[in-house]
């Protein structure tokens, strides 16, 4: 298992920019939402959260159909599946180093950007500890949606319209932290909330995507 | 005798062809009926005026639009226990008419809304939560129909549906946590209002006995449009796979 983690994790950042490229999107994002509604720093700090959310959410969903297409296509999907690792470890691994190189990354910058964005000094905490609990749960969800559309050709706006509909209460919950964060009230019911849906889907969503892919490997 | 014979596609085709001319008669006088009646033999409401009459189209759609979601749901469980092409089918030809139900529900709702509430959307939960039901029937039809392989999609399109039905059910009351709404509670089916102990917010059986009638034959309709569905796409590939095998010899 660490040895396909390791693997995944060296592919990410050596094959052509996978690593840098949620990244530069989240940024580029983020800048452009100034341009769209207004420089008014009040403005901006009220959707401060919001927009880092969407960004991060944008971000990891572009990277999501890196999970298994490469694999897919030269065959190792194949391989692994018939190693003894169980297929719902499999997903998990490539779930996990989804997160790791794409959402963990996304987690850092988010400061930084909030910066951009004049989010409220309140409000850095729970940006990070919200995103830091909700990008789990994006993977997860994502690596789901990655499998299903796996055997397709060109799966990845697809996989947009299947992906994004599940990611609502993340981020309505993940949002809503991050917002009471940044106006200072009490955080605690959305953050409970946000909680339960990323272990709920760690623990649940990777049975349901690895029937998607043995299907897919039929 | 069981239910599990209809899972045999010649059984079911000859089946419903004995029931679709009664059904579809069934479905035309119930709506016929319901939809007249509510229109011109009922009174304006206090308040609304003439536009309380669109409860007539609004509640039956929005109705059959969660329920096709749970059809689809027990057929595709079906499908994946028991692996009957039949029910496969039946969830794939229930998803357009669901999303059509959810479209009329949100523009009757929207219709009403303009002249009620002076918007034509607000983001209500309600509202909102049917919005996404929507996007996750056109997920679901999108994936159907982007799968060749038809078993391969009927499996990838049921576990798609039980996941997006848990969260769907997610979305519904984290939107309800996201914002309050505009729109009324539950006022028909409430357990107040069915015995009477609360008569303040119950809808009067003035309006409630034709809506049942449209909510019945709302209901007849789909019946009998998934009947026709399921035989066409029974159908079709009946007439795939003798066009298949006529080009192998």
């Amino acid at each position: 298992m660490i040895a396909l983690l390791m693997r995944d994790l060296r592919l990410a950042v050596r094959a052509g920019g996978g690593f840098g490229l949620g990244l530069a999107f989240f940024l580029i994002v983020t800048v452009l939402v100034p341009f769209g509604v207004g420089p008014e720093n009040e403005l901006l700090s009220k959707i401060a959260p919001g927009v880092l959310w969407i960004g991060a959410l944008l971000a990891c969903l572009l990277s999501l159909d890196r999970i298994f297409a490469l694999d897919w296509e030269d065959g190792s999907l194949d391989l692994l599946a018939t190693a003894p690792l169980p297929m719902e470890g499999i997903v998990s691994i490539k779930a996990l180093a989804h997160w790791i190189t794409t959402g963990l990354p996304l987690v850092l910058a988010a400061p930084a950007l909030g910066v951009l964005l004049s989010l409220p000094p309140t409000g850095y905490l729970w940006v990070v500890v919200s995103l830091l609990l909700g990008t789990p749960a994006l993977s997860v969800i994502g690596t789901f949606g990655a499998a299903l559309t796996v055997s397709l050709k060109r799966g990845g706006l697809l996989m947009s319209l299947l992906v994004l509909p599940l990611y609502v209460p993340t981020l309505i919950f993940g949002a809503e932290v991050a917002r009471r964060g940044a106006m200072g009230l009490t955080v605690e019911t959305p953050l409970l909330m946000l909680a339960g849906i990323s272990f709920g889907a760690i623990a649940l969503l990777p049975f349901a995507s690895a029937a998607v892919l043995r299907i897919n490997l039929r | 005798m069981s239910i599990w014979k209809y899972a045999n596609p010649v059984t079911f085709i000859r089946t419903t062809d004995r029931l679709l001319p009664w059904l579809s008669v069934a479905a035309v006088l119930c709506l016929a009926t319901g939809l007249i009646w509510g229109f011109f033999f009922t009174p304006d409401d206090f308040r609304q005026g003439s536009t309380v009459k669109i409860i007539y189209l609004h509640v039956p759609s929005a109705l059959m639009a969660i329920n096709i979601w749970l059809m689809m749901l027990v057929a595709s469980l079906v499908w994946i226990v028991r692996r009957h092409h039949v029910s496969a089918l039946a969830a794939r030809a229930a998803a357009p008419i669901g999303a059509t139900m959810t479209v009329i529900a949100l523009a009757t709702g929207a219709l009403w809304g303009q002249p009620m509430w002076g918007t034509w959307w607000v983001w209500d939960p309600r509202l909102t939560s049917f919005l996404i039901l929507f996007l996750f029937y056109l997920g679901y039809i999108a994936l159907w129909s982007a799968i060749e392989d038809d078993d391969t999609a009927a499996d990838l399109t049921s576990i798609l549906c039980l996941v997006g039905s848990v969260f769907a059910i997610l979305s519904r009351y984290a939107v309800n946590f996201w914002n309050q709404g505009l729109h009324q509670g539950a006022s028909v089916m409430r357990a107040g209002a069915i015995t009477g102990s609360d008569t303040e917010e119950k809808v009067s059986n003035v309006f409630f006995y034709p809506m049942a009638v449209s909510a019945l034959g709302f209901i007849l309709l789909f019946v009998a449009l998934v009947f026709l569905r399921t035989q066409t796409e029974i159908r079709t590939r009946r007439a795939r796979a003798l066009l298949a095998r006529e080009q192998s010899t």
